[in-house]
């Protein structure tokens, strides 16, 4: 039996679990961050997360009666993102309703993987940290390893808005040896997995150059230590695993420079201004809602055309 | 590892696969039959001037041309002509065949003889009558492009030897065995045409060639045909899609064609390299085209090579006297694997523009499964002609005339490049193939009143 398809009969070997993977592997060296800085607490929410996510897709996708995509790890990488911007003392349940609404609410019910305007990362984050504003305030840290001993801490971000404690140290930023959510403190791990996935050609550099280098600016120009808002928070965190979404970002080049600007202002404009510490998260919420403008903004203009073509 | 920090390539890297490069052509003779369709081209083609039960020569036309744009075909065997059937072709098209038994004897007929040039229209004449089109793989009558419309002047002779596609080798070993003759037939269209500078583009993965090609030049530059800015090799860096006319121009000569315009709107005509090596054939011999040059290779095929073969040879039989396959095969294409077309048929001749028949085994040939769009891009940052692969596929899928017009379909080139990268096995070509045939559809009822 001959088969017969329409050209290109050759196809690349990269696909949509291959890439997902990349970003698991990515995340590793947070996660075992993660175990150093808030002790087994870190890792476990992580494993939870990502276990939790990939239930409620499968479950989702089953009583929707759709194709199953459990197995393309998207909802894998979801998970670990939702454990990533929360504290390591998050109560369980809290920590299920995040993964419902970041799986069920704001993936599956606009269609799944793809469909999405909003990165349901971003989006828990933001409906956990409104709604259960009083349980995610206290961030701890592990006093011993493997103990229970946790002790909670306030943020950098926190420290330099209330000025009641002592910055910590440019090694303890860079370690992310201090309070904060699990996968953002340490801006060491964030790098290396930031760096595996440009290696690889899984992102490319101008989300995230652009949304560092605006907010760092921006802090600076205000007076702020652009060092404490480049090396505390969320902004790392973000800009390799958040502003780099697909599905919720722009797909061109002048669309992801628009973007990183503008998340990159309103993080600036929310930390300096606002009466919250950080702002990364409003920041990527906004701008996935303006992605689609910006799309058709940047839309290319087809070679040997003409600018943009009449609708 | 791919580093793509600033993902500005435009172009993707498919693994090359030349295994057959350095095989020298091995002629395959003794066909049982040759089916030789009357349109081999981009037109209508021919209609027949031969009936069932004429004895015809090789070289001998069999159809003269029913269009301005139309160029004859001619036998490619001598025997006895069995059949002349109309068929349809898996596409839903028509054709009409031409089938010659062979008597064994090859006996070429006395109408074969070097044309008498003299002027401008005699050459353009000359070159219409040998049956030539592009061999690269377009088919587009080459009289037609040597004539171009008196308000399109042309200064630049583009001569594609880029051969990009991955597993064809036949335009490679015409460069390193026929450098001289390539460089004959330009000098002829410099001659006849008239430009002003002739630029060969060439991969960086046939530095051989490219090097054959810099000294067959080099050892005419005295002739008074030399063009005035004269005829330079370019050696461009190995990337998919290359040798697509317009991507080749504009890496050549930095001019862009405009949307929906040919190459002589910028005063640029563009050769494949192995149809000026024929063209110079033809001015010595007056042998037309009636044999061709290919590849054969792929994962089921015995023994890769490149054999040169009779028009109208049928697909399955040129198998078997190259050397069979190994394994049962899975998909078998005519050309390469980034534009060919899957043969549904074994008995599918070889035409005009063949440059290749691939092989694929069963495991090569399994239909990768879609997925949905996770819109990481790739596809755009792949699209030579700057188009947004993802959204026309789209709006194809939804059959909104309007969203394709807007997302310029008709500027696809169907190179395949965007089904290359998708991670999500998306058949965006298919896809945008099936949306230019609704813009059209949509425009032909407008045109009759209908409503779009």
């Amino acid at each position: 039996m001959l088969h017969v398809s329409a050209s290109p009969h050759l196809r690349d070997r990269v696909t949509t679990r291959s890439i997902m993977l990349h970003v698991i592997i990515a995340l590793v060296p947070v996660i075992i961050a993660s175990f150093f800085i808030f002790g087994l607490a870190g890792p476990m929410l992580f494993v939870f997360s990502a276990a939790i996510s990939a239930g409620f897709e499968a479950l989702s996708r089953m009583i929707m009666k759709r194709e199953q995509t459990v197995g393309d790890l998207s909802a894998i990488v979801t998970g670990l993102l939702v454990a990533a911007s929360l504290p390591a003392n998050t109560p369980l349940w809290i920590l299920i309703v995040g993964d419902f609404i970041a799986i069920v609410v704001v993936k599956q019910m606009f269609g799944g993987l793809g469909d999405n305007f909003a990165n349901p990362a971003v989006t828990a984050r933001i409906v956990l940290a409104v709604s259960f504003a009083g349980q995610l305030a206290s961030y701890s840290v592990a006093d011993k390893l493997l103990g229970i001993d946790l002790v909670t801490r306030a943020t950098p971000l926190m420290i330099a808005k209330e000025g009641s404690q002592a910055i910590p140290s440019f090694m303890d930023l860079l370690l992310g040896n201090h309070a904060g959510c699990i996968g953002e403190t340490s801006i060491a791990a964030l790098l290396a997995g930031g760096l595996f996935l440009l290696l690889t050609g899984i992102i490319d550099l101008w989300a995230p150059l652009t949304f560092i280098g605006t907010t760092v600016l921006f802090t600076w120009a205000t007076g702020a230590d652009p060092v404490l808002h480049l090396m505390s928070g969320a902004l790392i965190l973000a800009a390799f695993f958040m502003v780099t979404d697909y599905v919720t970002s722009p797909t061109t080049i002048p669309g992801k420079i628009i973007f990183g600007v503008g998340a990159g202002l309103i993080t600036g404009l929310l930390r300096i201004y606002s009466a919250m510490p950080e702002g990364v998260s409003f920041a990527i919420l906004f701008m996935n809602i303006l992605t689609p403008h910006i799309e058709r903004w940047t839309a290319p203009t087809a070679l040997g055309g003409v600018k943009h073509a009449k609708k | 590892m791919k580093m793509n920090l600033l993902a500005l390539s435009r172009s993707i890297h498919p693994k090359d696969n030349k295994n057959t490069v350095g095989m020298a052509a091995i002629p395959l003779t003794g066909f049982s039959k040759v089916t030789i369709p009357l349109n081999m081209q981009i037109g209508p083609g021919c209609e027949a001037i031969v009936a069932k039960g004429d004895q015809v020569e090789i070289g001998q036309p069999l159809g003269k041309p029913i269009g301005p744009w139309s160029v004859p075909v001619h036998a490619s065997v001598s025997g006895q002509v069995a059949s002349i059937s109309e068929e349809i072709l898996s596409d839903g098209s028509h054709a009409e065949y031409v089938t010659i038994i062979p008597d064994g004897l090859d006996t070429v007929s006395p109408l074969v003889k070097p044309p008498q040039i003299e002027t401008k229209e005699d050459f353009i004449k000359a070159i219409r009558d040998s049956g030539l089109v592009g061999l690269g793989g377009a088919a587009f009558p080459t009289h037609v492009k040597l004539d171009p419309p008196a308000d399109r002047p042309v200064d630049t002779l583009v001569v594609n030897a880029a051969e990009c596609e991955p597993y064809i080798t036949s335009d490679c070993l015409i460069c390193n065995n026929g450098a001289p003759e390539v460089v004959e037939g330009i000098l002829a269209t410099c001659k006849w045409v008239g430009f002003d500078r002739v630029i060969i583009g060439i991969e960086d993965n046939k530095m051989e060639s490219a090097k054959a090609l810099k000294a067959a030049a080099r050892a005419v530059k005295d002739d008074p045909r030399w063009p005035r800015d004269g005829i330079s090799v370019k050696v461009l860096k190995t990337a998919y899609p290359t040798g697509a006319e317009k991507v080749l121009i504009r890496l050549l000569n930095g001019r862009i064609v405009p949307e929906g315009g040919l190459p002589c709107d910028i005063g640029v005509v563009v050769h494949n390299v192995s149809t000026l090596h024929f063209l110079a054939r033809y001015l010595k011999t007056g042998m037309p085209l009636v044999t061709k040059v290919i590849t054969l290779d792929g994962s089921a095929v015995a023994t890769p090579g490149n054999f040169e073969v009779p028009m109208g040879a049928m697909i399955e039989e040129v198998i078997e006297k190259a050397g069979g396959t190994k394994t049962t095969p899975g998909k078998i294409i005519m050309g390469g694997p980034m534009m060919g077309i899957a043969v549904d048929d074994m008995t599918r001749p070889i035409v005009k523009h063949n440059n290749a028949i691939l092989i694929f085994d069963e495991k090569e040939a399994e239909l990768p499964e879609e997925s949905a769009c996770i819109l990481c891009g790739r596809c755009i940052r792949a699209c030579p002609m700057r188009l947004l692969p993802m959204s026309i596929d789209k709006a194809a899928r939804g059959l909104d005339v309007k969203e394709l017009n807007a997302r310029h379909v008709q500027t696809c080139i169907e190179c395949g490049s965007c089904s290359y990268v998708c991670p999500a096995k998306r058949y965006l070509v298919q896809n945008i193939r099936n949306g230019k045939a609704l813009v059209e559809a949509a425009a032909a009822s407008t045109e009759k009143g209908g409503k779009s």
